[in-house]
């Protein structure tokens, strides 16, 4: 079978799984739909494992195939199909999406066991991991887009699964908000070009572009910003961030996937596929660039300050895809790809980590409530410690080789550039610092409550209640009834050791002047990029490595003296820098800018128009209209006397009044 | 000559007309109203219509008349009250006589029909002789002829049974 | 005579008419205006035949005493009928047409 073929099997899985889990849901016995789920997917894994192969099999100037199912729309102009492309850079993708989301699903399986919701659950994932896959192998814009709502659905779906929570539901709504902000980005973008090249196909708009447009040409920039915004709305940059912390709301291997490893990439993967754009368009990729590293170092300053497990972790996510917007944005394609996967690996790796800890704490996500936890769940210590290393770039990891080859290739391109690359080494040093802060308050220090009952061998109960709140749980819906943690259920622990390994071991196919599998591998679809083509000089590759990991192991000491050396440290910096600490903390105060700026404004606005226009205007009229009719009437009820006279009298006025009429006329 | 036979019918007419509206008391009122037919019936003989002068006399103001005396002898003359209920009826109905008078007066002086500003032409002898009229009834106008007797018919069984007495209850109703 | 004397007393006689119509209360009295505009009528008939040395106004004249007669016959019905049922002769206390 050929490479497309795969391609659409590749697709057809996780769509078969989730109508199967969802319309049988009554039928399959006990937790069949997680089996179903994960063999769906990793079928598609399997898929996605035979579409490269078959892909690297051909000549590598043959590698960008296009199959179509049918034609959607063909007329007027209009050549629209429903249709993949299966390329170098898809199959990249494809390959992360599926492998990551069958150890996710792997996970889910033995986390939601308890859960009422648990075929709900699947079905919905499995949607997920269809759409994203749809996304990544779209062959043209429409199909993009098509991808691109259903994955926004089904984080919306997701994040609000536990639908009974106040605090789930209104993060749903705002991550799906600010995600339509986003698509409508998008679809103006995809406007725009069918508007300038006459195409949406992929391939067939690539192709006409150079000629097409002129550098930095006013549409081109246009457009350019326009799939920006899409970008950073799937992707949760600078503005369009908010809801992303929100959306932690959702079950953990949710956070995991969603939102480290698969959806949040697809902004990256927009800009790396739509880079023929963006190399015609200077400025806009510039803009992009330095957006991308505003959004890195605000993140990464706010991990530093808040407190909630998972939001920090979600800071970190949103932090480390600044880099890779920013890679992409600059035109280090490869490295920008390789920093994608190595993240899917350590982020998911710390998110699930994190589920397990949350699931040891009974339930809560407050850092200020964890100390100690090592002894109690050490593999989960362990393998969490891994992921925080990995994380921090610390050498011979695979984010060691990924961070810093980003920032070799900024330094390759000079110019105004060294920005890039000063403030993404200070990136790297905060990075280090959040990332240890985590495992150093977790797991060391005097054990708490719960490690203590742990260690005892009983996990701690505790009413179950929300973490964002506090306020009783209503469980009817079907909230995790018992913790798991990974050092009791297998499947957990061994999502996680798959990933503990991928994260140390996966940054060897990229090892400068060693091999360079991805850049290899992925040369057929950047072959027209001209920036595609700057290579660094192998010395300063390692060069900017060994500064790199210098700066992940000071980090790492840093957060060694404030966390464990002198625990009382921090309190201090915070007494004498309350100000600044409380700035962090709210998170520079950008969810109250844009409810100042966007929310109340249209609130505003519809109170207006309810209390003046709707009212006086709308209302107004009507009465009016309604007023004016029976005053006519009840003039005209005055006619009806009963009186014969009056209606003779009647009579002989209208007929004097018709003679008038006719005297003058014939005058 | 004419001319004083006409003003003597037409002010015969016209006083006969406005004693029927002005006179309180409707028997007096339909004696007023004789005197207006019979003084018509002068003017039709003035415009050589012999036989309908001679028909308005005999059927009008001596039939229907006295149909018109029976019922007010019968009803009685009440008179009527002086109050008036509907407002602004008092002013109304000589203003819309006054309006409709005017217009036909003007409609028939201004008129471009010069044929009448004059007696017109000059008539054969036979001239609204009842054989002449008889003529036209029964030939071109036969249908309309046979119509009105039948309306006369229906007219008069119609006068029966409005009038006649019920049988059953409700006399007094 | 010009036929336009004929003509301007018929519109009198039947203004005359009108006014009585519109002013009289009992229904025998507006019965005997609504003879006075039948005749008017009559009169610019019999004048538009003279004018027109045509016999056929007359005819129509004729027609319209037969209308005229039998119009009475049936208005005196019911005046016949309202008297018995002992109902007011009065047009203005007769007000079932009121809505």
């Amino acid at each position: 079978m050929s490479a497309t073929t795969y391609g659409w099997l590749v697709i057809a899985f996780p769509l078969a799984g989730s109508i199967v889990i969802a319309l049988g849901w009554r039928v399959w016995p006990g937790r069949a739909a997680g089996w179903i789920g994960t063999a769906a997917i990793f079928a598609s894994f399997v898929s996605a494992i035979a579409a490269m192969v078959m892909l690297q099999d051909r000549p590598a100037d043959s590698r960008e195939l296009t199959s179509s199912l049918w034609e959607y729309a063909s007329a007027a102009g209009l050549d629209i199909e429903m249709g993949i492309l299966v390329d170098p850079l898809s199959v990249f993708m494809t390959l992360v999406v599926a492998g990551v989301s069958t150890l996710i699903h792997l996970y889910s399986v033995a986390y939601l066991w308890t859960d009422r919701g648990y075929s709900r659950y699947f079905a919905y994932l499995n949607f997920f991991v269809f759409s994203m896959l749809l996304l990544v192998l779209a062959g043209n814009f429409v199909l993009l887009i098509v991808g691109w709502a259903f994955v926004g659905f089904a984080s919306y779906a997701l994040i609000s699964f536990w639908y009974r929570r106040n605090t789930a539901t209104k993060a749903g709504m705002k991550a799906f908000v600010i995600n339509v902000v986003g698509d409508v980005g998008l679809m103006l973008a995809a406007f725009f070009i069918f508007r300038e090249l006459g195409t949406f196909d992929f391939l067939a708009a690539f192709e006409a572009a150079p000629d097409a447009f002129t550098e930095n040409e006013g549409v081109l920039v246009l457009i350019c910003l326009l799939l920006i915004v899409g970008a950073f709305a799937k992707s949760a940059q600078l503005p369009l961030h908010t809801w992303l912390p929100d959306a932690m709301e959702g079950p953990t291997p949710v956070s995991a996937l969603i939102h480290a490893a698969t959806m949040v990439t697809a902004g990256v993967y927009l800009i790396a596929r739509t880079h023929p754009f963006f190399e015609l368009a200077p400025s806009a990729a510039d803009i992009s660039a330095f957006l991308g590293l505003a959004t890195l170092l605000f993140a990464a300053s706010v991990a530093l300050a808040v407190t909630d497990l998972k939001r920090v972790i979600a800071y970190s996510t949103i932090s480390q895809i600044g880099y890779m917007i920013v890679a992409v944005s600059i035109g280090a394609y490869a490295a920008g790809m390789f920093h994608l996967m190595s993240h899917a690996f350590f982020k998911a790796l710390l998110f699930m980590g994190a589920g397990s800890v949350i699931s040891a704490m009974a339930g809560v996500q407050d850092m200020d409530r964890m100390r100690g936890l090592r002894r109690a769940i050490p593999f989960t210590a362990v393998l969490m410690t891994i992921a925080a290393l990995s994380l921090a770039a610390f050498p011979a990891t695979a984010g060691f080789f990924s961070k810093d080859e980003i920032l070799g290739f900024a330094a390759e391109r000079g110019g105004y550039f060294w920005i890039v690359v000063v403030g993404g080494y200070l990136g790297a040093l905060l990075t280090g610092i959040y990332a240890f802060r985590i495992i150093f308050r977790v797991f060391f220090g005097e054990p708490n409550e719960e490690a203590r009952a742990l260690e005892g061998g009983e996990q701690y109960h505790a009413e179950p209640f929300n973490p964002a709140t506090g306020e009783k749980e209503d469980t009817d819906v079907g909230f995790p009834g018992k913790h798991w943690i990974a050092e009791q259920a297998w499947p957990m622990a061994a999502a996680m050791s798959v990933l503990g390994a991928l994260a140390v071991l996966g940054g060897y196919v990229q090892v400068p002047g060693v091999d360079e599998l991805i850049t290899k591998f992925l040369t057929p679809t950047f072959e027209a990029s001209t920036l595609f083509e700057i290579h660094e000089p192998t010395s300063d590759a390692w060069l900017g490595l060994g500064v790199g990991g210098v700066l992940s192991i000071i980090g790492i000491g840093i957060a060694y003296y404030l966390w464990v050396a002198r625990p009382e440290t921090p309190a201090r910096l915070i007494a004498r820098a309350r100000l600044v600490h409380e700035f962090l903390v709210h998170k520079w105060y950008f969810d109250e800018l844009q409810d100042a700026l966007t929310y109340r404004p249209m609130i505003a606005l519809g109170q207006f128009a309810n209390s003046v226009f709707e009212r006086l205007v709308v209302q107004g009229l009507v009465s009016g209209a309604v007023g004016l009719v029976r005053g006519f009437s009840f003039v005209v009820r005055g006619a009806q006397s009963g009186f014969v006279r009056s209606y003779a009298a009647l009579l002989i006025g209208g007929f004097a009044a018709l003679g008038l009429y006719f005297l003058i006329a014939s005058s | 000559m004419v001319e004083v036979a006409f003003f003597v019918g037409a002010i015969g007419a016209l006083g006969g007309a406005i004693s029927v509206i002005a006179l309180r008391n409707p028997f007096y009122s339909v004696l007023a109203l004789v005197v207006h037919l019979v003084s018509l019936a002068g003017l039709f003989l003035l415009l050589y219509a012999q036989f309908v002068a001679a028909a308005q006399v005999v059927v009008y103001a001596g039939a229907v008349m006295v149909l018109y005396v029976f019922v007010a002898a019968y009803v009685g003359g009440a008179e009527e009250p002086l109050w008036e209920p509907i407002p602004g009826q008092r002013l109304l109905a000589p203003l819309l006589a006054a309006a409709l008078f005017v217009e036909l007066s003007i409609a028939v002086l201004g008129t471009a029909l010069t044929a009448l500003g004059d007696e017109g032409p000059t008539l054969g002898a036979s001239f609204g002789d009842p054989a002449s009229i008889g003529e036209l009834f029964l030939e071109r106008f036969l249908i309309a002829f046979e119509a009105a007797s039948l309306l006369l018919l229906i007219a008069a069984v119609g006068a029966v049974v409005l009038a006649g007495r019920r049988r059953e209850a409700s006399d007094g109703g | 005579m010009a036929v336009e004397w004929y003509l301007v007393l018929s519109a009198l006689l039947f203004a005359t008419g009108v006014a009585g119509v519109l002013i009289r209360r009992s229904p025998l009295v507006i019965l005997l205006c609504l003879e006075l505009m039948l005749n008017a009528g009559n009169l610019a008939l019999v004048a538009f035949s003279r004018s027109n040395g045509n016999e056929e106004g007359q005819v129509f004249a004729l027609i319209v005493m037969v209308v005229a007669a039998c119009e009475v016959v049936v208005g005196l019905g019911l005046i016949v009928a309202m008297y018995r049922r002992r109902l007011p002769l009065n047009v203005d206390d007769l007000r079932g047409l009121r809505g």
